[in-house]
């Protein structure tokens, strides 16, 4: 049995379904991530899980226990919100002491969890400064600390990243993982950044206008994304329109408008005539200069038409001569030597006959 | 400073910041500083055969007036009924402020101004025409010329200075918190004592003080809804400059208030001052 189920959940205001009949499986001790774009629906979900708002239609279960009609002072679920919601009037302990006290713990022990909180977070002498004398990122460690400290069964972490810089952000994504992976209290994540979602979860949602769209381990969400949303949204991706020439067991044959036939990996709901488009990833794609021996299945001749160089890789943007552009990601791993093409430069685009994944129309 | 000061040149934003304060520091020099100086000198003096203040050649200075106010019990005893009138008015106006200013910084925002509008909407008709109004009230509940009815007055005069500071301290309040306390475990009563009222005591402050301070030296409600026991130091300080002719002892008198409204005004600084980053 799962830890947190949500059944057939649907959130409406108004005339807008904010939640469309959403059914997850959340496991006790994962990192689960609800990823998607700003009003998806994913805040709704969480608000739902800790109880600041009740489902339309359906049911949640935590441990089995329907949750309905439980007031969020009751669940066993703390949230990390968005901007910490540090008491300000409360030292570092006092605000991690909060939830302990209303748990009804003694002195004593109240006194020995905040310390071992504050050594998990690294504070231990932050404990009596007020929160207005904190950086953005002991803030952010104080609020993980608070919702951590009465171990409860789930632990909400609503965008805790978002306002924190690149480089502080890069730093706090690796301390989360190491704080779930050291505590073991079960996250659910939500955030918009898909970088974010892939470097920590276990498995994501992948949510668009309250519907889940995808829900899967990064690596199969990134590689086999079941349709153009979860294409396009995570990650960068080519699209390419193309119709079903032949459906085999071990590959397709695929025809695009002006460019030809392109070998494809097999897909079950292929079939010959149907369309659909291969998405394909930039790393997948080599660019060599024309006129070279071709040696990859596909290959099409293009003329450069921008690059972005960003350091450990560049970019190149190649338009086919039918007019469809193409993104290529090249890794700058050669020593000495960083740019291989220039711009109007024709080129081959190149990729694999199984790279790739096509997705019905 | 306002920005816009600082981009001038220094010597342009030091004669702008002058011309700016001068007039007001004119004024309370002329109408504040000097009267008040004069009051001190006043304290130190005799009183004149027919009112005033004797000529100085004749009589030179005296601590006459403070041998009487120290030597009579009566005086320190009508400073501290004022003192306890005014402390009920605070307590009470605290009491009937806090949930009104409440609801106003909860309601929604479109509400809130009109909520503001109606609490100050009294100050719309004349100050004696509302205390006389209470005279018809409190007259047939037989409560008219008692200390309650001296402090129903002050608190129906005092409200609206402990409504206002309370609700902009509380409409500043982060609703995340709130939601924060809930979510950590705290009901809706622990949410209120432990997030809203400590966060509203520079609020709560605030507004006792603009409460406390005038009340201790208001002589016009007691004057009307009082009895005669009903005296407090305001009425004391009014009868020797205009009914006793008694300038000396008034000046002793009004400086005793001053006195005590700056101790009032110190210690509520010292403890606002603490608070000040939670604000």
């Amino acid at each position: 049995m799962a830890l947190l189920e949500l059944r057939n959940i649907t959130r409406r205001f108004g005339n807008l379904e904010a939640v469309k009949d959403v059914s997850l499986d959340i496991e006790a001790g994962e990192f689960f991530t609800l990823l998607g774009p700003s009003g998806c629906g994913k805040t709704t979900i969480l608000r739902m899980i800790a109880g600041f708002d009740e489902p339309d239609e359906g049911q949640l279960f935590l441990d089995g226990k329907a949750l309905a009609g439980i007031p969020p002072e009751r669940r066993p679920v703390h949230t990390v919100f968005q901007n910490y919601a540090l008491f300000p009037h409360l030292t570092v302990s006092g605000n991690i002491a909060f939830p302990l006290e209303m748990a009804g713990k003694s002195g004593d022990e109240i006194k020995r969890r905040v310390n071992e909180a504050l050594a998990l977070v690294h504070l231990e002498d932050k404990g009596r400064a007020y929160p207005h004398e904190l950086s953005g990122g002991q803030k952010q460690r104080v609020a993980l600390a608070r919702g951590l400290v009465n171990k409860p069964r789930l632990l909400l972490l609503d965008e805790p990243l978002g306002a924190l810089d690149a480089k502080l952000r890069e730093r706090m994504q690796g301390e989360l993982i190491a704080l779930q992976r050291e505590v073991g209290v079960t996250f659910v994540f939500v955030t918009h950044a898909q970088q974010e979602a892939l470097a920590l979860s276990h498995r994501i949602a992948v949510m668009n206008a309250g519907r889940v769209e995808q829900t899967d381990v990064p690596e199969v969400l990134y590689s086999a994304p079941k349709n153009r949303f979860v294409a396009d949204f995570i990650g960068t991706i080519n699209l390419i329109d193309a119709a079903v020439v032949d459906a085999g067991p071990h590959g397709l044959r695929l025809a695009a408008a002006g460019l030809g036939e392109i070998a494809a990996p097999a897909h079950p709901e292929a079939a010959a005539g149907s369309r659909g488009a291969l998405a394909i990833r930039p790393e997948h794609l080599r660019v060599t200069p024309d006129g070279g021996q071709a040696s990859l299945k596909n290959h099409f001749v293009g003329t450069v038409r921008e690059y972005l160089y960003l350091g450990d890789v560049t970019v190149y943007k190649v338009g086919l001569d039918n007019g469809v552009t193409l993104e290529a990601l090249t890794t700058n791993a050669a020593p000495g030597k960083a740019r291989f093409h220039e711009i109007g430069d024709r080129v081959c685009v190149e990729w694999r006959h199984d790279a790739g994944v096509f997705l019905p129309a | 400073m306002p920005a816009s000061f600082s981009r001038l040149r220094p010597s342009a934003a030091r004669l702008t910041r002058w011309l700016v304060t001068l007039p007001p520091a004119l004024f309370l020099v002329v109408f504040f500083l000097l009267p008040a100086l004069i009051m001190a000198a006043a304290s130190f003096r005799e009183p004149g055969e027919f009112g005033g203040l004797a000529p100085l050649s004749e009589k030179g200075f005296t601590l006459e007036a403070y041998r009487f106010v120290g030597e009579d019990v009566i005086y320190a005893g009508i400073l501290a009924k004022s003192f306890l009138v005014a402390g009920a008015t605070t307590l009470l106006c605290l009491l009937l402020a806090y949930p009104l200013a409440l609801l106003i910084a909860r309601s929604p925002k479109r509400q809130r101004d009109l909520l503001v509008l109606l609490v100050i909407l009294p100050f719309a008709s004349n100050f004696l025409i509302r205390v006389y109004a209470w005279i018809i009230i409190l007259g047939p509940l037989n409560l008219l010329y008692s200390t309650t009815a001296v402090i129903v007055g002050m608190v129906y005069v005092h409200l609206p200075f402990m409504i206002l500071p309370l609700y902009t301290n509380l409409e500043k309040h982060d609703p995340a918190l709130l939601e924060a306390a809930q979510d950590l475990g705290a009901g809706t009563w622990t949410r209120f004592w432990r997030v809203t009222w400590p966060l509203s005591l520079p609020g709560v402050f605030s507004g006792a003080v603009l409460v406390f301070i005038p009340v201790l030296g208001m002589f016009a409600v007691p004057e009307l809804l009082g009895g005669t026991g009903d005296i407090l130091i305001g009425n004391l300080i009014k009868e020797q400059f205009l009914d006793n002719r008694d300038w000396p002892l008034g000046a002793t008198l009004s400086l005793g208030l001053t006195a005590a409204v700056l101790a009032v005004a110190g210690v509520s600084a010292r403890l606002t001052r603490g608070r000040g980053a939670a604000a």
